[in-house]
């Protein structure tokens, strides 16, 4: 049988350190932010937050010093990531830029480009997205129809973009599309990604707003948008291995079982310090679901930082965070005797607002089905 | 990152659980026979006493590593009372008893130990004893301020019999007999303590029989063909088996999480959060295991029950997940909502 690898992490000195560290710093800093705001979690974005994280070094910490990263470990960026998400800090404005854009930046990037962006996302002033799926797309990624065409000044990009995250407030995208024409025999070849200038003419935001009345999503247009020569990023053709290595890093996180820990903290503030035994139960329980996707979670980082490729073990925490995260909104409901309301108090909007962010749980980053047909594959029966 | 001595003890398990107990055996024990063979092979090895120090006769194994052995019983369903008579050799042990050959089980006793001439009288009585027929027993005596530990004689009890679902004694054993000074001796564990490390050895049990279950399971459905492909060819088929998988692996996380916690000594919370976690996962995971199975996976001639059943009973001994999830809520609570991401953090 096919063995899928968790180990126990062992907390390093330098990590708890951090950990402290950060704790303070949250104190400080986001003390006003209302239970409705920390239940958008790493959807709640403050330009002004990021930069202050950049000053305190927690952007690009992996990163070499010469590049304005901090050489730490994987680990010990795991601590800031998860204790910017348990406390519902607003990290979205750089989230997608210190994930993958700038991972992805420093290992297929030219020496320019490097020098170009990565510093900057370091310090929480470049804020980049990401153009991945488009109208008839959906999970199947091969199937994009974006096209970039190679002139003598450029390259010319036609197409739409789709559930676009923060398109209209980022300096950048990178873009996944098509430099040649299909060729139905070999599905993955033809594409090849672009950092795209979101103020060059000829790329056009249109809002998407969600259910929640938030406006995170976007529609992107490109219409004869030209990119300079050296948008070009990593090889051309070589589109589709780069930005599957670009979701791996996308999957593996904490964001990916903490979303709704906020409306976990609410609900124990409402249930208060003697719960009645099912309210104890409830909580107990998702809280150790907690505790054990942490273990989980902090297992796939250390395998990253050693170099392996967890795929499949990434998948294996998306799926079961997504399943715990819709859980605690389920759970909550019943066991606190109050209706969601976004305008309401502290437990009644972060129930409102984690419920109608929840659906998006099992779909971003990979569809519940595809992470399960993944871990099916890793199993060896596809 | 298995070690070396895990990898040693795995191996050594795995060959002797393969040679020794294969399905005979475990069926003859659902229909009540005691497998005297098997266990003469387990005792012959010294696995019974892994977890014993070098000075009382043990191997002087790492802990962690010899614990190992629990969850690879689980995994072969051994029908007898190896992670008993492991636990309660290393309760003796760091009691100060050396402890005997033969098979061992451990419980709380409800009743007294009262001192007198040349030794204790004790009286009172266990429930749902593992094995209480067949092994001797390490009963725990709470009395409040002190918790005594006694090693009872061979047929010391009164025994009326049990058995949980999957026909494993559990035995009612009461006792109203004179115990000499050498076999009381004050407790290295409180009651409460006791009750942990019982849970941590079913987790761990658990996830060996989920280990089992899962690749039983996955080997059914590739090799099982229906409408002219493999049951894992169906996208509906493929999705249940992902669900096992992932269930299996949060299990196993959470037995390496109750494995530490005993080595650390710090049972909780941790032992608490494992075995409610792992017995979450037994329920969906036998569900899984039996629908891929269809009608056979439920019959006596087929291997899965022996495995699902084990699951259907571990999980509600020494404390089911509603016991521990609400124990695990009640410290959380008391310990305010903005203490709550700490706690969980603290815990690890």
């Amino acid at each position: 049988m096919q063995e899928f690898k968790f180990h126990q992490v062992a907390a390093t000195e330098a990590m708890e350190t951090l950990r402290g560290e950060v704790r303070a710093f949250l104190a400080r800093e986001i003390c006003d932010r209302t239970p409705a705001e920390r239940s958008l979690t790493w959807a709640g974005y403050d330009a002004e937050f990021s930069r202050k994280m950049g000053e305190q070094g927690w952007l690009g910490m992996t990163w070499p010093k010469q590049y304005g990263g901090h050489e730490r470990s994987s680990l010990e960026r795991y601590v800031i990531l998860e204790e910017m998400l348990s406390a519902g800090a607003p990290v979205s404005a750089h989230w997608i830029a210190d994930r993958q854009s700038g991972p992805l930046i420093l290992r297929v990037g030219t020496e320019a480009q490097k020098e170009r962006y990565l510093p900057g996302i370091a310090r929480g002033e470049i804020f980049f997205c990401a153009g991945l799926s488009e109208p008839d797309t959906g999970s199947d990624l091969s199937s994009v129809r974006t096209r970039a065409i190679e002139t003598e000044d450029g390259w010319v990009v036609n197409g739409t973009k789709i559930w676009n995250t923060n398109g209209h407030r980022s300096h950048n995208m990178i873009l996944f599309c098509r430099t040649s024409s299909p060729d139905p025999e070999a599905r993955h070849k033809g594409f090849s990604q672009f950092i795209v200038d979101m103020s060059l003419p000829g790329v056009e935001v249109r809002p998407i707003i969600d259910m929640a009345g938030e406006h995170h999503l976007n529609e992107i247009h490109f219409n004869d948008a030209v990119l300079p020569k050296d948008a070009l990023l990593g090889e051309e053709g070589s589109g589709w291995a780069q930005v599957m290595s670009e979701m791996a890093l996308e999957r593996s996180g904490p964001e990916r079982f903490l979303s709704s820990f906020p409306l976990l903290v609410e609900m124990a503030r409402a249930l208060g310090e003697n719960p009645s035994d099912e309210a104890a139960a409830a909580l107990g329980r998702l809280s150790g679901h907690v505790a054990v996707l942490r273990q989980m979670s902090l297992s796939v980082a250390a395998m990253l930082q050693e170099g392996q490729d967890p795929n499949v073990e990434a998948a294996i925490v998306k799926d079961l965070g997504a399943l715990l995260e819709q859980a605690i909104v389920e759970t909550a409901r019943l066991i606190v005797p109050a209706e969601p309301d976004l305008s309401g108090d502290g437990f009644s909007s972060a129930l409102a607002m984690t419920m109608l962010e929840a659906p998006s749980f099992s779909l971003r980053g990979g569809a519940r089905e595809i992470l399960r047909s993944i871990i099916a594959r890793g199993l060896d029966l596809r | 990152m298995i070690d070396d001595e895990t990898a040693m003890i795995r191996d050594t398990a795995e060959r002797l659980f393969t040679d020794n107990c294969e399905r005979e055996t475990i069926a003859a024990a659902w229909r009540g026979e005691w497998p005297a063979t098997l266990w003469d092979e387990i005792e012959a090895t010294g696995l019974t006493k892994a977890l014993v120090s070098e000075e009382k006769g043990g191997a002087g194994l790492p802990v962690g590593a010899a614990l190992t052995l629990i969850e690879v019983a689980g995994e072969f369903a051994v029908p007898v009372p190896l992670a008993e008579t492991m636990i309660a050799a290393w309760l003796l042990d760091r009691a100060g008893i050396e402890p005997p050959q033969g098979p061992l089980t451990f419980a709380l006793l409800d009743g007294g130990a009262t001192p007198g001439e040349g030794g204790w009288k004790v009286d009172g009585v266990t429930r749902r004893v593992p094995w209480g027929r067949s092994a001797r027993l390490v009963g725990l005596v709470d009395g409040g301020n002190a918790c005594q530990l006694v090693l009872f004689d061979e047929g010391a009890g009164k025994v009326e019999k049990g058995a949980n679902a999957a026909g494993e004694p559990r035995d009612t054993v009461s006792f109203d007999t004179f115990c000499d000074n050498a076999s009381v001796v004050n407790s290295p564990v409180s009651s409460a303590e006791l009750h942990a490390i019982g849970a941590a050895m079913r987790t761990m049990q658990m996830t060996g029989a989920l280990r089992r279950a899962t690749a039983l399971t996955l080997q059914y459905a590739q090799d099982r063909k229906q409408f002219g492909r493999p049951l894992s060819k169906f996208q509906a088929v493929q999705q249940n088996l992902a669900v096992l998988a992932t269930q299996c692996a949060a299990a196993a996380m959470a037995a390496t999480m109750a494995r530490d916690a005993l080595v650390s000594d710090e049972l909780l919370p941790n032992i608490a959060i494992a075995k409610a976690r792992t017995g979450e996962a037994a329920g969906v995971a036998a569900a899984i295991a039996h629908q891929v199975h269809g009608a056979i996976g439920f019959t006596l001639e087929h291997d899965l029950q022996f495995y699902t059943k084990r699951l259907y009973s571990w999980r509600d001994e020494f404390g089911n997940e509603g016991e521990w999830n609400r124990l695990y809520g009640r410290r959380l609570a008391a310990n305010g909502a903005d203490g709550l991401w700490p706690a969980i953090t603290n815990a690890a």
